[in-house]
């Protein structure tokens, strides 16, 4: 597979919407793993990182899910295409910024990816359209063993898997929920939201802006420490955590609607008429308006149908996506033209809000 | 204030103050202006905390100065630098200053996830075929034939398949 055809193909993101991913955009899981007896990727020296790539490579390619996928070096991929695998989440910015002898394995279906020498030997991801940790787990847990089979991992029985930053040992797990939490947003719950998370041992990043009010209400929730427990012990914690942040929008919803729905019903109204209409927009704005048709759609104001539009948008408005669909580099300001001129056409016929069929309670 | 807050990655007065929970630990990290900026704070998709409270952790006074892995060459300097390890061995070399970084960073000190079990099986069963090779040397050398042959065939099952998992 080559890279030109993998951004042409739809990705698990934008495909599999439903309203089973209402709050729960994605799940993802990536581990860390290292070779034993080689050094790590930031003190290796270039003959030994090529080696690295070569033997990690090769083992990452033959396993059954990696078959037939994109194999590429990242010295081989432009910035442009650097900076759409990450949008997608496919690789990290960390990895889009390294030297040579730094590679990606990507699946055809863009749901399983591998970085080599990125700061470990070996970040392992696996990601999934809606809420599904468990599913995520069982599929990375496989392809972990089957690399296991051919690959001597760094381990230690006290401390587990080895990494390059003692923040991942144990069992190199990072696992995540990408969450849209407009209600809580809106009513300034956020920053109550991310310090009893915090609390928990788990962390919450705007996935496009600052910490509490980040643009489009898009957050990630992942676990912090990975040393002390097991992998189920920390999905099942995790799992908890974001079951309540759901129940928590669900009632945030709620009450919006009971306290003041014709406020609600504006937002809502005017984001619409702002995507059919607007000449200008940043990206900051593009996702909070798309974040607000997406809680339309949650609420029964727009179709079920749309919300898989919307989730496409909120990757094909960030900057990378726009200038490759325009084949060019473009200024910000240039980039915010292209952006209102695609979701406008976008918007065109889409179809408009009934406010009449909201559900009051906010759940589908 | 007669005593302003010291940046924890450098001497300078620190103006950044970040605090974070981690299993109901408090942890603090202060930093100046500079550093702040170096480490991407202002950068919510590069920026981890934990790695800063890695580094604000490392005090060069404490423990041994001249701490070095063997296999990579790695100094104590080389990690309050980059705050990353050089190879899987300096876990044994800086296990001094270690054990009460964990203590504040994870929720325990010991592994007890998955364990990698194929790679430990082959592990032992490149045990057992270096020692099989061994029986085999001796039985030539103190010529019992019988004995020779059968380890041979042993030897020679296993190497069919060198990277099985040994039969259960
Ligand atoms: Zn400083
Ligand atoms: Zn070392």
């Amino acid at each position: 597979m080559t890279i030109a055809s993998l951004i042409a193909s739809p990705s698990e993101l934008t495909d599999a919407a439903s309203n089973k991913t209402a709050i729960v955009l994605m799940t993802r899981i990536r581990l860390a793993r290292n070779l034993a007896a080689q050094p790590f990727p930031g003190w290796a020296k270039p003959a030994q990182r090529t080696r690295i790539a070569e033997i990690c490579t090769a083992a990452v390619a033959a396993a059954t899910p990696l078959k037939r996928s994109l194999n590429v070096a990242v010295d081989q991929l432009g910035e442009l295409e650097k900076q759409i695998l990450v949008e997608r989440h496919l690789i990290s910015r960390e990895l889009s910024g390294s030297k040579q002898g730094s590679s990606v394995i990507i699946s055809k279906d863009q749901t399983v990816s591998v970085m080599v020498n990125e700061e470990d030997h070996l970040r392992i991801q696996v990601l999934r359209a809606g809420f599904q940790l468990k599913k995520t787990w069982n599929v990375i847990n496989e392809l972990d063993t089957a690399l296991e089979a051919s690959l001597d991992y760094a381990f230690s029985p006290t401390l587990g898997y080895l990494t390059a930053c003692p923040t991942n040992l144990g069992t190199g797990m990072r696992a995540s929920a990408m969450m849209h939490l407009p209600a809580l947003v809106i009513s300034s719950q956020m920053e109550k939201v991310v310090r009893a998370v915090n609390q928990l041992g788990m962390v919450v990043r705007g996935l496009f802006g600052e910490g509490s009010d980040a643009s489009g209400s898009i957050f990630q929730i992942s676990n912090q420490t990975t040393l002390g427990e097991s992998e189920e012990e920390i999905l099942k914690r995790l799992t908890s955590v974001l079951q309540s942040i759901i129940e928590h929008e669900l009632n945030a919803r709620e009450k919006l609607l009971e306290a003041d729905s014709g406020k609600l019903f504006d937002k809502i109204g005017r984001a619409y008429g702002i995507m059919q209409n607007s000449h200008l927009l940043n990206s900051s704005e593009a996702m909070n308006l798309l974040s607000l048709i997406r809680l339309g759609i949650d609420l029964g104001v727009f179709p079920d149908a749309n919300r898989s539009t919307i989730d496409r948008l909120f990757i094909e408005a960030q900057p990378g996506h726009l200038q490759h669909a325009q084949k060019g580099e473009f200024d910000p300001a240039q980039r915010d033209l292209l952006r209102a001129a695609h979701l406008r056409s976008e918007f065109a016929n889409f179809v408009r809000p009934d406010f009449t069929l909201i559900n009051s309670n906010g759940k589908n | 204030m007669a005593n302003p807050l010291k940046c924890d990655l450098c001497d300078k007065p620190a103006t950044v103050h970040l605090t974070q929970i981690v299993s109901n630990k408090v942890h603090k990290v202060d930093l100046c202006e500079a550093c702040a900026q170096a480490k991407g704070v202002t950068d919510p998709s590069g920026f981890s905390l934990s790695d800063l409270l890695l580094k604000a952790s490392l005090n060069p006074e404490s423990g041994p100065g001249a701490m070095r892995c063997e296999s990579c060459g790695f100094t104590q300097a080389d990690f309050k630098k980059h705050g990353r390890f050089g190879c899987p061995a300096c876990y044994d070399a800086f296990k001094g200053m270690l054990e009460p970084m964990l203590d504040g960073m994870h929720k325990g000190t010991k592994h007890t996830g998955k364990i990698p079990q194929a790679a430990l099986a082959r592990q032992t069963l490149h045990e057992r075929l270096s020692k099989l090779e061994l029986d085999l040397s001796d039985a030539i050398k103190s010529e019992r034939y019988e004995d020779a042959a059968r380890t041979r065939d042993e030897i020679s099952q296993f190497k069919q398949a060198p990277d099985q998992s040994p039969p259960r």
